[in-house]
């Protein structure tokens, strides 16, 4: 365990996942959005980023 | 409220993650120094988001949001006149000092610099105050969830405290350190989303000025007298009390932060931690005060058909510790919630884990080492780390249990660690900069300053406010605790500060040679000019200090 980005990145892009699979499946919108949805792409986004950042550095 | 199986999974995955880095860590402590320091082996990155995470205890994001809620965007002063200031101040001229010197602890740096009892002075409040402050925002934490989520409080207190036990025991600081990292994204990917539907439900910055008053949504506008803003306090006990003296007194002296900058890789590391920290703190306000604006600007004009976001208090008035809790319930549906309450239990535990790797190296070194069993092997050491590391949080359990039956004791036991706190800035600052200070001089000047810090609060009243111990007499009423609170502690520096000199020059100091890389003027100065400008830490911590002024300038 070298580089903290790894775990860190797997962690957030695992949360994405389950929350793009909520925000998908129960489509509950909250003052006119998908939060679910958006919010676990934005983390999906980040933690890739985190995961590819650490991999390019090995 | 009540989660769901997907919130559960979220925050179960949390819980397995973060031991799981203990786990991994533990193979990494072979030394007492790689328990206590992380072997001074970490990244500036890394050190300077875990030094941000330390201090997010749930205590500070709670707080800060019912804060927001009470007294508006003046809140922000902790941040842009209290915060940033001074961990630009400790990076760019005290990391020198604590960092060069070797010392592996803030009382050791005592200890190197003045005498053996201005050390045992500050190693024995430190120790004991943060095994109790830990013990009081667990049973915050355990309070809080059991009235937003129905969890038993014993099961909540036990559970989260097994949890930082195992990580810390086993991986030691360096675990601590990686966890506050990952802690610090997950507070901030979990708050983040309250700020954005706050805001889009209150119609944008200008929608919630419209909903609060004036005084809400200004930092500086109504600070020229104490009357003219919910805080009742004037520009320079806000400058001086909160911006000089106690946030200074904090970032620049707590071993609970400054521990993070020296486990840092090297010198420029270490200088660099505290500023790396203040990029993200700057920005704090933002995720933590402005949910509790919100709060308000929902509760005094509701959208149509919504009900007010804050309760009545008992004692009459809104209940502005629910300003957070209510706005996760408000706006967040299962999934997010679950990232919500996992953002809640991370930070409870960052600012555990922050109190129990600062307690068990400060008793470890400057109180087991130095007074009762010295000279025994690193290997002993290391095993003492860690029974004290399982002790420290037994300690902080039976804290919380206290806490639960006794909420005087508790109030007063933090109103006596002020007294001890207000000071200490002061000490740091002569022994620091001024090489005829001496020992005799920084101990009395820390006696005088307690005491001075004592005999203000026993000798003003706050108007309309009830006391925990009878008063002496009652020479001046201050308008808020606030005031109360800012002005004791420019008393209790000025005291400190002047005993320290007077007394320093009656006694005999130190010879120069003694004083070498502990002293400014003494220790050769660090010459960075072959770094990239990003990389010098006067040249971040001016950017550091211009964007704060642009906050301020902006919020005016």
């Amino acid at each position: 365990m070298t580089d903290l980005r790894l775990p860190l990145g797997l962690l957030l892009a695992f949360y994405g996942l389950v929350l793009i699979a909520t925000g998908a499946t129960a489509g509950t919108l909250v003052v006119g959005i998908n939060i679910n949805l958006w919010w676990g792409s934005v983390l999906l986004i980040f933690g890739a980023a985190m995961v590819l950042l650490a991999r390019r550095a090995t | 409220m009540h989660l769901t199986a997907v919130d559960l999974l979220i925050i179960v995955s949390y819980i397995g993650f973060v031991l799981a880095i203990g786990v991994v860590l533990k193979d990494r402590v072979a030394h007492s120094a790689d328990f206590f320091l992380a072997g001074r082996s970490i990244p500036a990155w890394v050190a300077g988001l875990a030094f941000l995470s330390a201090n997010l205890g749930a205590q500070e994001v709670v707080g800060m949001a019912a804060s927001g809620a009470k007294y508006g965007m003046l809140t922000s002063h902790f941040y842009w006149v209290g915060a940033i200031p001074a961990m630009v101040f400790v990076g760019v001229f005290m990391m020198p000092f604590y960092y060069g010197s070797r010392a592996r602890s803030v009382p050791e740096y005592l200890k190197l610099r003045f005498d053996e009892k201005t050390r045992a002075f500050n190693a024995l409040t430190f120790a004991v105050m943060t095994v109790f402050s830990s013990g009081i925002s667990m049973y915050a934490m355990g309070a809080l969830l059991r009235l937003l989520l129905g969890w038993n409080i014993h099961a909540s207190i036990i559970v989260s405290a097994i949890v930082v036990l195992v990580y810390i025991a086993l991986g030691g600081l360096r675990s601590a350190i990686y966890n506050e990292v990952v802690q610090f994204f997950l507070i901030v990917f979990g708050f983040v989303p309250l700020v954005w539907l706050g805001l889009r439900d209150v119609g944008g910055w200008s929608g919630l000025a419209a909903r609060v008053p004036d005084t809400y949504v200004r930092s500086w506008h109504y600070i020229g007298s104490a009357d003219a803003n919910p805080m009742g306090i004037e520009w320079f006990g806000m400058v001086m009390g909160l911006g000089f003296v106690l946030s200074f007194g904090y970032w620049c002296t707590d071993f609970l932060v400054v521990q993070r900058a020296m486990a840092a890789d090297s010198m420029t590391a270490a200088r660099r931690t505290p500023l790396i920290a203040a990029v993200p703190k700057m920005l704090f306000p933002f995720i933590v005060i402005l949910p509790g604006i919100i709060a308000l600007g929902l509760t005094l004009r509701p959208n149509a058909g919504a009900a007010p976001i804050l309760p009545q208090a008992s004692a009459g008035g809104y209940d502005f510790n629910m300003a957070l809790p209510m706005m996760l319930g408000r706006y967040y549906p299962p999934g997010l919630l679950g990232l919500g309450i996992t953002a809640l239990l991370a930070s409870f535990m960052s600012g555990m884990a922050g109190n129990v790797t600062a307690f068990n190296t400060v008793w470890t070194y400057d109180i087991y080492q130095s007074y009762l069993v010295r000279g025994a092997g690193d290997a002993h050491y290391l095993r003492v780390g860690r029974a004290t590391t399982v002790a420290g949080i037994a300690i902080s359990v039976g804290t919380a249990y206290a806490a639960m039956r006794f909420n005087n004791i508790m109030d007063m036991l933090q109103l006596v660690f002020s007294f001890v706190n207000a000071p200490l800035f002061a000490t740091f600052l002569l022994g620091m900069f001024w090489r005829r200070t001496t020992g005799d001089g920084a101990f009395s000047g820390l006696i005088a300053g307690t005491l001075a810090a004592a005999l203000h609060y026993e000798l003003t009243v706050v108007a309309g406010g009830a006391s925990l111990i009878g008063k002496i007499a009652d020479l001046h009423a201050y308008p808020s605790d606030m005031a109360q609170n800012f002005w004791g502690a420019i008393w209790a520096w000025t005291a400190c500060f002047a005993t320290t000199i007077v007394v320093s020059l009656l006694t005999r100091a130190r010879p120069a040679t003694e004083l070498a890389g502990l002293v400014y003027g003494l220790t050769p100065r660090i010459v960075d000019r072959q770094l990239a400008w990003y990389a010098r830490p006067a040249a971040v911590g001016v950017a550091v200090l211009a964007l704060t002024l642009v906050l301020n300038v902006v919020f005016w």
